[in-house]
């Protein structure tokens, strides 16, 4: 009889701990398929599986995530939405307003993420003040990079304005080397778009301009000398750019052929594949101006059902932000951790570098969101401008046309 | 029983494929429709606001050139590969010697697939790597062909690649309809010592005109549907210089997250596929009814 109680409580008391203590399950919908992105992915795989949890891995295939979004649209729409999903920017807030994103804030409290992180990419891991969304990384956007032989054989320091760019690119361009390598595609010349926007109309200018979408900051006069500098810099691109991949830009740049590039910080990863070293083989600044432009990689948390599938979310957010992740995947990937209380002894000169602007930038208010990368505005209104801005740098639009065009473009995409 | 089933079994053999169809096809249009009069962006919403994501259409410049660019493109890939398919199939009909190996040589692009044919064209026409490049390594150092650069002639590029890859099956579709004519009238115009190409431009060619009608159908829609041939050659650029509806439709789509829009430019794209499809349906049945 005694015993027969005794095994009936400990049957029992097994039931509870296991019901307690579901295995954590997680399904996690990424776009990372390349192959230092995969080693990435897998970093998290292991410490998620280390921790007893079951991971279901679904990679959809293409760089800019459009096959991902069909995919996750799918399984929304069928109500059977995975438990993390690869999302950036305005998106996030997109997917949240059509109530299918989770609150993960206990996770985010627990973890003292609010102190962690920066700010501004802090507000976009919120939806209405809630925790929906775990960064996973921060690229830098507004970089130029070189070919420190081609600039020590010209004489040419870093510039530091967009007139000393001008400068040093004419001196090239005089000796017969291109001095601006750059691939004409859409989003490319966005790129280059915002690194130009941001030096010109500052900080501020660029906030009212392209998260605000101010009409007054849209049609002033620095905006016009925004695509001014455009068609300078439409100069300086061979003639042979239209349709290149920005990897086949930044080779030109390593092969001596091209000075310069103004592209992510994912071009460092490019050279570094190549086996070269920053600040002897090629060199790396901030594009000329105050303030620093961010894409930042982040996982939302849907809406699940199941005891697993939450333990599932709660510990993959806990293990995203967590130090030994966001070091080890962002080593990796080329960019640098989101938060900030991390030790970068082991990353490279230019994320070092990366590291102290976003401190610094964080710290002065201008610590700002790509528009072209999907950070600062919603894929309609980033559209509406990228047409504007790489019909004007195909074409021979004046620049007074262009502001008239970025204008009327916007107020039609809302 | 039997009696019943004998009348019934093409009906209920066939019932299955045409609810699919009414549902796939005539249902799905049904639902575009709807949600181009709504403001759908990320997902589809279904409160109707009326015409608004027409009036934002018309309103976009990318639009335009997408629009305009379909009937440029159009109009000279139609035109052009009709005429140039004829004149290869009236060229074949001379019965030359190894016609066969010929008929292959033309008709062989149409094997390959649209992706192929832009890639291999986008090869050939980048100036710094093609046409210009190896003229230019001959020692003619001014030649120029730098069109798949230029906005305003990129276009040309894509009627030039589409050209090369229908124009094959134009004249196989031609040659088919030449060689259908009644040999007997024409052996009758030549004892009448009337010339070869009057003996073509009088009878041959206008009893043809079926033919011609199949060839325009088959290439208006390969137009309005092209897709695949921009995004290998140009991907859409310069800039937007060479979107075709079709382009616009998917980067609304899929990039943008602006269903409502996007529904409302394949709702055009519709629109223009019935105005050249409906005018020949209804010549069809009417003249079977007649």
């Amino acid at each position: 009889m005694n015993t027969y109680v005794t095994g009936a409580v400990s049957a029992l008391s097994m039931i509870v701990a296991t019901s307690a203590l579901a295995e954590p399950t997680a399904e996690v919908l990424h776009y990372w398929t390349s192959g230092g992105e995969a080693k990435s992915v897998a970093v998290l795989q292991k410490e998620f599986a280390d921790k007893g949890g079951s991971w279901t891995d679904m990679p959809v295939a293409g760089g800019g995530g459009d096959a991902a979004m069909t995919a996750l649209r799918a399984r929304v729409l069928s109500g059977n939405a995975p438990t993390a999903v690869q999302l950036k920017g305005p998106a996030i807030q997109e997917w949240y307003e059509e109530g299918v994103l989770a609150d993960i804030s206990s996770v985010a409290e627990a973890n003292d993420w609010e102190t962690v992180l920066p700010a501004s990419i802090a507000g976009h891991m919120k939806c209405e003040g809630t925790w929906c969304a775990a960064p996973v990384n921060v690229h830098r956007v507004d970089w130029i990079w070189a070919n420190a032989e081609v600039l020590n054989a010209n004489g040419i320091e870093m510039p530091t304005t967009w007139d000393e760019f001008n400068a040093a690119a004419d001196k090239l361009q005089e000796a017969g080397i291109i001095p601006l390598a750059h691939g004409g595609q859409a989003w490319q010349d966005a790129t280059i778009f915002e690194a130009v926007a941001l030096g010109i109309l500052g900080p501020d200018g660029y906030h009212k301009a392209f998260v605000e979408l101010d009409n007054e900051t849209l049609t002033s006069d620095a905006m016009i000398a925004v695509f001014d500098q455009m068609r300078t810099l439409r100069g300086y691109v061979d003639s042979n750019f239209s349709g290149r991949d920005w990897n086949l830009a930044t080779s030109m740049v390593m092969n001596g052929e091209a000075a310069f590039q103004i592209m992510g910080d994912w071009a460092k990863g490019e050279f570094m594949a190549a086996g070269k070293v920053p600040g002897e083989d090629f060199l790396c600044a901030s594009a000329p101006g105050e303030g620093f432009l961010y894409n930042v990689d982040s996982f939302a948390m849907f809406d699940v059902d199941g005891d697993d599938k939450k333990a599932g979310q709660e510990l993959l957010a806990e293990l995203v932000v967590g130090q030994n992740f966001q070091k080890v995947f962002n080593l990796n990937k080329g960019s640098i951790p989101a938060r900030t209380d991390v030790a970068l002894d082991e990353f490279d000169d230019c994320a070092r570098l990366s590291a102290d602007d976003m401190q610094a930038s964080s710290d002065s208010d201008a610590l700002l969101p790509s528009y072209a990368h999907g950070m600062a505005l919603r894929g309609a209104q980033a559209g509406a401008i990228t047409d504007v801005v790489t019909a004007h740098f195909n074409s021979d639009m004046s620049s007074a046309d262009a502001v008239q065009m970025l204008a009327d473009g916007i107020a039609n995409s809302m | 029983m039997i009696k019943w089933l004998e009348e019934n079994t093409p009906k209920l053999v066939l019932a299955p494929s045409f609810i699919a169809v009414l549902i796939f096809v005539y249902g799905f249009i049904a639902w575009t429709a709807w949600v181009s009069l709504t403001r759908s962006r990320l997902l589809p919403k279904y409160e109707i606001e009326g015409f608004i994501q027409y009036e934002r259409l018309f309103a976009s410049p990318r639009w335009e050139t997408a629009f305009g660019n379909l009937f440029v493109f159009g109009t000279l890939f139609i035109v052009i590969a009709m005429v140039l398919g004829l004149a290869l199939a009236i060229l074949l009909d001379q019965n030359i010697r190894t016609e066969g190996a010929i008929r292959t040589i033309y008709l062989y692009p149409m094997a390959l697939s649209m992706i192929v044919t832009g890639t291999a064209w986008k090869w050939i026409l980048n100036p710094g790597l093609g046409l210009e490049a190896m003229v230019r390594g001959w020692g003619f150092e001014n030649f120029t062909f730098d069109w798949l650069v230029d906005p305003d002639k990129a276009i040309f590029t894509i009627v030039l690649a589409a050209i090369w890859q229908s124009s094959g099956f134009v004249m196989a579709l031609f040659l088919a309809g030449l060689r259908s004519v009644d040999g007997e009238i024409i052996k009758a115009a030549q004892v009448d010592g009337i010339p070869t190409w009057r003996v073509y431009t009088a009878i041959i060619i206008p009893a043809m005109a079926p033919i011609f009608l199949s060839a325009f159908i088959v290439l208006s829609h390969l137009a309005v549907k092209s897709f695949d041939l921009v995004i290998a050659l140009t991907g859409g650029g310069p800039g937007y210089a060479t979107d075709l509806p079709a382009t616009y439709m998917y980067a609304m789509a899929f990039s943008r997250g602006d269903i409502g829009q996007a529904a409302s430019s394949a709702m055009i794209m519709m629109l223009v596929v019935f105005s050249i499809v409906v005018p020949y349906l209804y010549s069809e049945l009417r003249s079977k009814d007649g």
